[in-house]
């Protein structure tokens, strides 16, 4: 009887030959430093990516948008790109950074939400206490941010920035951030990359404060975020005049994709001569 | 009958290719290089003042990234311990500045802590040993810091008010007052000024060497407060990074007081 575990199941070096150890890792007896003669390499830049989100709290729900590009450097890529992506009846998530990390971030929220729906949904009898038990915007946010903290602390960072907009737990809206390092924070109107500059202060112009969020109508918010759309193409370079927009209130999200932005200003364009001070 | 005698059962070396001993990687992969830095700095700036029967915590509202606010409501004082997710009953604070995800990361861990400490003990963790294991959690990444400078405070078992600050790695102290985070160095030499009496002297007194120096004593609620405030508005003037709000703690024996009033946005 053989009493080495190591050998059960496996064919004898006497019959078989043994193993050519090059192609196996130290730790099995080998000489390879890493399993597929590469070594371990983590995301260091973002290749493919979203540029900026920008959303705004109001009355009953939260008004969130990005644009549909992909850009590859300065190459304008990918122009058919979802970057926001709902998740159940009360939260959506939009992202800027790399678009391979998005992916990754979606396939992982639709096990997370396969998961949660793994609860029995009774036959539709108490839908309050179904929606209480649905994971709110809230708790996506505190989920997405433990991930984004952990991916950092690992040294191999999910390369994005997100927004994750919806209600929280008791109906009342819900904005806030999280980024590659794990940073979240949260705020009434908020944007994330050349967003940050652009969009920001127009938003907070509109809405100061938690207070000024809480008197302001749905209209006049999808106003100010078409407004912001609009600014960002006209000074991103990385952006595009095509772009997505959500709308998510008590009644659930509703998503608008494919939107072209509308009386763009151009026509300064035609008295430019030269590229800076010159007149004639 | 020839082939069965390559089976040769004799041999005490098992007859498979894998080394027993372990084995001394002979190429390390040499040292890694990252090009993705893990920490940046949020700003803001914290402040802590014990008193005889209190303790006063209080820190700005604003984060921000370079020079960008990133929002004007983000707090940094933390309740640790009490029963539940809203912290019923505590009467200890944690402030964290500095990176603000190491930050939330610190103050969940301390606060799981502290409950587990409630749950294995049937009574609640005393401040000095809380301080103890904060230094603990802090040194345990050692080589990979929490980049935060935390500041506990609490009610120590006499009932005077207790503070402890710390480095990022648990370099810790008792301290009667303390100032961490952007601003620390405009706000701690008010402090000193004001909370210890340093550089005062008695003023009738006679001059020269022999001059007799203020003594401290333990400032009542009012004025402590009312240096807490000055304090700020003081630092929010001279530090961009400060500003917005003001998030006040005020601990004594009966629990936490929460105070937010407007701090300068500009």
């Amino acid at each position: 009887m053989n009493h080495m575990p190591q050998a059960w199941g496996r064919p004898r070096d006497d019959i078989y030959g043994g193993y050519n150890p090059s192609y196996l890792p130290y730790n099995k007896g080998g000489y390879q430093s890493h399993a597929n003669g590469q070594p371990t390499t983590h995301t260091q830049s973002p290749i493919v990516t979203g540029t900026s989100v920008i959303a705004i709290k109001f009355k009953s729900g939260v008004v969130i948008a990005a644009d549909n590009l992909a850009s590859y450097g300065s190459l304008a890529r990918f122009t058919d790109v979802k970057r926001l992506k709902p998740f159940n009846k009360k939260a959506i998530v939009g992202f800027g950074g790399d678009v391979s990390d998005m992916q990754y971030l979606d396939r992982l929220l639709s096990s997370l939400d396969v998961q949660e729906n793994y609860g029995s949904s009774g036959n539709g009898g108490d839908e309050e206490a179904e929606s209480r038990a649905m994971m709110s915007a809230k708790n996506l946010h505190t989920y997405l941010s433990k991930v984004m903290y952990k991916r950092r602390t690992d040294f191999n960072p999910l390369w994005n920035a997100l927004l994750v907009a919806g209600l929280d737990e008791k109906s009342v809206p819900f904005l806030a951030f999280a980024d590659l390092l794990g940073t979240t924070y949260s705020s009434p109107t908020l944007a994330t990359g050349f967003g940050a500059h652009l969009a920001q202060p127009i938003m907070r112009r509109a809405v100061p404060d938690e207070e000024a969020s809480q008197k302001l109508e749905r209209e006049e918010a999808v106003k100010v975020v078409k407004e912001c759309m609009k600014v960002l193409f006209y000074r991103d370079a990385r952006s595009m005049n095509v772009y997505s927009m959500a709308v998510i209130d008590e009644n659930g999200v509703d998503l608008k994709q494919d939107i072209k932005l509308e009386e763009q200003s151009w026509s300064f364009a035609e008295s430019i001569r030269g590229y800076g001070t010159q007149t004639v | 009958m020839a082939a069965l005698s390559s089976y040769n059962m004799t041999s005490s070396i098992p007859p498979f290719s894998f080394q027993q001993q372990p084995q001394n990687h002979s190429a390390a992969a040499g040292p890694t290089q990252h090009s993705f830095y893990p920490y940046t700095d949020n700003g803001g700036s914290t402040l802590g003042i014990a008193g005889d029967t209190f303790t006063i915590l209080a820190g700005d509202t604003r984060s921000t990234s370079g020079y960008n606010i990133n929002t004007r409501h983000e707090p940094k004082l933390f309740r640790i311990g009490g029963e539940g997710p809203t912290h019923k009953n505590a009467r200890i604070v944690l402030s964290v500045v500095g990176f603000a995800a190491d930050g939330h990361a610190l103050q969940e861990r301390l606060d799981t802590i502290v409950k587990l400490y409630r749950y294995q003990h049937g009574k609640d963790i005393s401040v000095h040993a809380c301080a103890n294991r904060l230094s603990h959690i802090l040194y345990g990444k050692r080589f990979f810091p929490y980049y935060v400078q935390a500041i506990l405070g609490g009610i120590d078992e006499e009932g005077k008010g207790a503070l402890y600050s710390y480095d990022p790695v648990g370099s810790y102290e008792r301290e009667f007052c303390r100032a961490a985070g952007a601003a620390a160095s405009l706000i701690m030499p008010f402090l000193d000024n004001q909370v210890n009496l340093k550089n005062q002297y008695e003023p009738d007194a006679e001059q020269g060497l022999a001059k007799p120096q203020l003594v401290a004593k333990p400032l009542d609620r009012k004025t402590t407060e009312e240096i807490v405030r000055d304090a700020f508005t003081s630092a929010v003037e001279r530090h961009i990074e400060v500003g917005d709000g003001l998030q006040m703690m005020v601990i004594t024996k009966d629990g936490i007081e929460e105070i937010v009033s407007p701090l300068k946005k500009d």
